[in-house]
């Protein structure tokens, strides 16, 4: 098993740019007392992330992908399980490629 | 919302339990892209122990995955880096957002927590946080219960990737994907959260389709539909007493 100093070098980069990432945003906060209208976009601030995340994945997966992350969706409010949720999307996508001969 | 009384940020071990048992069916989401890590890293001719070292530290996939992509020999130092950057910004938010987690922690404990923060963990906390319990030892228990099965399917990608062959479309990938639907139910607060949410959907499309790449479809949006909601919660708050 290898490590060469070149590849190292880059993991610690990475590394380092992503933590600065993950604690800048709050860093800056610990700091600067934000604005009203910023208090209150943070309270919308988790959801609307996940929401402009899973939009173009779901684009680019086509309907299929669509109804898929439905399926999950209506999983989890029905029966509060992640794992089944998981399943359940993953299971429907397969499925719905099968059928159509997608895959 | 939730008053701040006696709730205060904490970091406690009974917390990290309890987000450790939370993420627990989420790993289910995780496990497919980690195979994908090892494998590419095996691909790109980086070591098991290399590969590893990446993802232990890096622990953000979709960087790693495009931080592998312009991989060359000698590594990209500087490219990997920028790559991390700017795709892993749309972590930045998450740590503000979980603020009246981190307020009254310091050094290891507030710093430890934001490194290992990861999409997932920080949709549960946010579960968590909305039901009044101030915990950042959750965060830190569902983030580590994560890492530990990133490293496992990253093992197993690497040892035995070339033997199990995926094709990039199977549906498998749509694990992630899944998980993230699925965390998108805790978080959801009533029909007052329809509004930003639509807004910022519809705007990571649009930036997506004229052409952009991460992370400013996701950054566009979710700025956009916060900043949709909140003046519209501004909005409404300065008209009520009028009404009256």
């Amino acid at each position: 098993m290898s490590l060469r100093w070149d590849v190292l070098a880059a993991i610690l980069g990475m590394a380092l740019a992503t933590f600065l990432c993950r604690a800048g945003g709050y860093a800056v906060l610990r700091v600067v007392r934000p604005p009203p209208f910023v208090q209150a976009m943070l309270q919308h601030l988790p959801g609307t992330i996940f929401c402009a995340f899973l939009a173009p994945a779901l684009m680019q997966g086509g309907w299929a992908a669509w109804l898929a992350g439905a399926a999950a969706l209506v999983v989890q409010a029905r029966f509060r399980a992640l794992a089944l949720s998981i399943v359940a999307g993953v299971a429907t996508l397969w499925l719905l490629r099968a059928a159509t001969g997608g895959m | 919302m939730e008053q701040a009384g006696e709730v205060r940020g904490r970091f406690t071990a009974d917390g990290m339990r309890r987000g450790a048992r939370a993420a627990l069916g989420l790993t289910l989401g995780l496990m497919p892209f980690g195979l994908v890590v090892g494998m590419t890293g095996d691909a790109r001719g980086l070591s098991l122990l290399e590969i590893l070292l990446m993802s232990g530290l890096v622990f953000a996939g979709t960087s790693q995955l495009v931080a592998l992509e312009l991989w060359a020999d000698p590594a990209p130092i500087l490219a990997a880096s920028l790559a991390c950057l700017v795709i892993n910004l749309r972590m930045a938010p998450m740590g503000v957002a979980l603020a009246p987690v981190f307020d009254r922690l310091h050094g290891i404990r507030l710093w430890g927590s934001l490194a290992v923060l990861v999409d997932n963990a920080f949709a549960l906390t946010v579960a968590e946080m909305r039901a009044g319990r101030r915990d950042a030892g959750f965060l830190v228990g569902a983030s580590l219960c994560m890492w530990c099965n990133w490293m496992v399917m990253c093992t197993i990608g690497h040892s035995f990737g070339a033997a199990l062959r995926l094709p990039p479309g199977h549906p498998l990938f749509f694990a992630s994907v899944a998980a993230l639907m699925s965390i998108l139910v805790p978080i959801w607060r009533g029909r007052s959260d329809l509004l930003p949410w639509l807004v910022a959907a519809v705007l990571a499309l649009l930036v997506h389709g004229i052409g952009l790449g991460a992370p400013w479809p996701v950054l566009a949006g979710a700025l956009g539909g916060a900043a949709a909601g909140a003046a519209r919660d501004l909005l409404q708050a300065a008209s009520r007493p009028a009404a009256r």
